[in-house]
């Protein structure tokens, strides 16, 4: 199968100007993904996965090292040096992120908000509508909440949100971020079927996951950080 | 990098000062100068070498401090001041291969009246306040070559119905009405002509936290459902977030950074950028 991802040699220090420091949160870290696979990435909290995963997002400023990302519309490509239009266009079409913390936008309702990502992609109102609502019944997100502001909705609530807004989508290759931390076992149970069904779709997927007996069986292979560093390969 | 669209505004090498400069200041590097501002002929270089580029359904979002030059750069789009030098290219005008700021002041009175809509930071700046609302958003239409009183009158019902003022007000003069309604009337004056640009500084500047979130939402709403591109100054990071698919930092008249809304949010590069997301945390 073809890679879809290859992160070479990434490095991140963050450099904080007024007080003068200087955090390395990743060092040479290189991640392969095939196409259809889904890896799974865990380590202690701090160790530098989500600094990863931001980094293929480009919510953080490239620095040293590449990831090669085989893009349907651009080909072979560095997201390190991708053009932020280019990014945007990724972003809508092809690379879905779920978030470890949410951030929603205010004033939306949760039915709007699933509704918007599949309208970004340019499909029709009713259609949108369509794949929105199938979504939110299948993470079972009471009907009553549809209309509300997610707000007020509980942890479990938001992230089902969250997921679902990332998934409607379809996206080529997803990153997850730890999202099961916060849900009861059936919430867990429902997201675990849907990266069951995204992954026989053919969705490549990389997820960080802090409990090892969510990924069995689901992860292809495995990665372990430790310190901003790979630990050696294991599985 | 690989071009996969063509900008909408690309701007090139932007300039704007007031005063004439002197030996002191003139063609200097930035140290002989205190911020933007020449301490010896009293020179404010309010705009240094701008670039950038906005693309086509894009909100570009523009921050900084007060006296950054934001307010400056909008009205250098705008043609409300004349730049010192620089290029600013818009595709749909001659294809984007014409420098507009080098054309006739007819020119680029036809270009804003065609293309872009300007929300001001200074409702009194963008509104006549004594006329009427309705009469208002003639004007722009007017400008822009409508001659059909009723097509116009029903067109100027449409947008103020879209922006939320009430049409049994329509006949009142803005002078009337509260911060956050002259500035929606602002939005249907600068939405009347369709434009593929939309210029908004600081629109919800100064008004009170409910009306701003409405201001906010229509502005997404509208821009959504047009499909127009915005650039949209402000001090306020938390509107940025909201708005702005990109950002651009300005510091003394010049960029010290942009990129992704979220890269600037989570990631700042300069110091500046990092003091200024501080202190929204
Ligand atoms: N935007 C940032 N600015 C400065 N330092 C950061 C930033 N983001 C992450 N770091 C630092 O980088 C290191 C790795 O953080 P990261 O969030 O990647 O850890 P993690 O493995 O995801 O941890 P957790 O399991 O707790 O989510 C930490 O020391 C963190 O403080
Ligand atoms: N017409 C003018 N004549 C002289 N100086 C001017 C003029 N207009 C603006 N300036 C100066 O240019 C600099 C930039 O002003 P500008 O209004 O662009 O700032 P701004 O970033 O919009 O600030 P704010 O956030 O307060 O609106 C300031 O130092 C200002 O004093
Ligand atoms: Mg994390
Ligand atoms: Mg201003
Ligand atoms: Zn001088």
């Amino acid at each position: 199968m073809e890679k879809i991802l290859a992160i070479e040699h990434l490095s991140k220090t963050f450099v904080i100007h007024n007080l003068n420091k200087h955090i390395e949160a990743l060092r040479d870290v290189c991640i392969d993904l095939k196409e259809g696979e889904f890896v799974g990435i865990t380590g202690k909290s701090g160790s530098g996965k989500s600094t990863v995963f931001k980094c293929i997002y480009r919510t953080y400023a490239p620095q040293q090292g590449c990831i090669w990302y085989h893009s349907k519309k651009f080909g072979l490509i560095n997201l390190a040096e991708l053009s932020e239009r280019q990014m945007i266009y990724l972003r809508k079409y092809e690379i879905g992120y779920v978030s470890q913390f949410l951030n929603i936008m205010p004033r939306t309702t949760a039915r709007e908000l699933v509704k918007q990502a599949v309208l970004e992609m340019g499909y029709e109102e009713e259609r949108a509508e369509l794949e929105a609502v199938k979504m939110l019944e299948h993470f079972e997100l009471d009907q009553e909440l549809w209309d509300c502001y997610p707000g007020t909705f509980s942890g479990g609530e938001k992230l089902r949100l969250n997921i679902a807004r990332a998934m409607v989508k379809r996206p080529r290759l997803l990153l997850l971020d730890e999202p099961t931390a916060s849900l009861d076992p059936a919430s867990k149970l429902k997201v675990r079927e849907l990266i069951e069904q995204l992954k026989r779709e053919g969705t490549t997927m990389i997820g960080i996951f802090h409990d090892i007996e969510f990924m069995e069986n689901l992860c292809t292979r495995e990665y372990t950080m430790r310190d901003g560093k790979l630990a050696d390969l294991e599985l | 990098m690989i071009k996969f669209e063509q900008p909408v505004l690309s701007i090139n090498n932007l300039n704007k000062q007031f005063g004439k400069g002197c030996p002191s200041c003139k063609g200097s590097n930035e140290d002989s100068l205190k911020k933007n501002y020449c301490p010896v002929c009293g020179t404010v270089y309010a705009c240094q070498n701008i670039m950038f580029e906005v693309y086509a359904g894009e909100i570009l979002g523009v921050v900084g401090e007060s006296g950054s030059g934001k307010s400056t750069l909008m009205q250098c789009l705008y043609f409300d001041q004349e730049v010192s030098s620089g290029e600013a290219y818009i595709s749909s005008y001659k294809d984007g291969k014409t420098d507009v700021f080098a054309e006739s002041s007819q020119q680029k009175r036809y270009i804003r009246n065609h293309m872009m809509g300007k929300v001001y930071q200074n409702p009194l700046l963008g509104l006549r306040i004594n006329f009427t609302s309705i009469g208002n958003i003639a004007e722009k239409l007017i400008a822009a070559g409508n001659r059909h009183v009723g097509k116009m009158e029903a067109r100027g019902k449409e947008l103020l119905e879209h922006v939320n003022i009430p049409i049994y007000r329509m006949k009142e003069a803005p002078k009337n009405f509260s911060g956050g309604m002259q500035q929606r009337v602002q939005i249907a004056k600068a939405l009347s002509n369709n434009p593929p640009l939309l210029l908004l500084d600081e629109v919800t500047t100064g008004l009170d936290l409910s009306v701003q979130a409405s201001v906010l939402d229509l502005i997404k709403t509208i821009q959504r459902e047009l499909q127009i591109t915005v650039v949209i100054v402000s001090h306020d990071l938390g509107v940025i977030r909201m708005l702005a698919d990109r950002t651009m930092v300005m510091l003394d008249g010049r960029i010290i950074e942009q990129g992704l809304t979220d890269q600037i949010l989570e990631d700042p590069q300069h110091g500046y950028t990092q003091h200024l997301v501080q202190s929204l945390l």
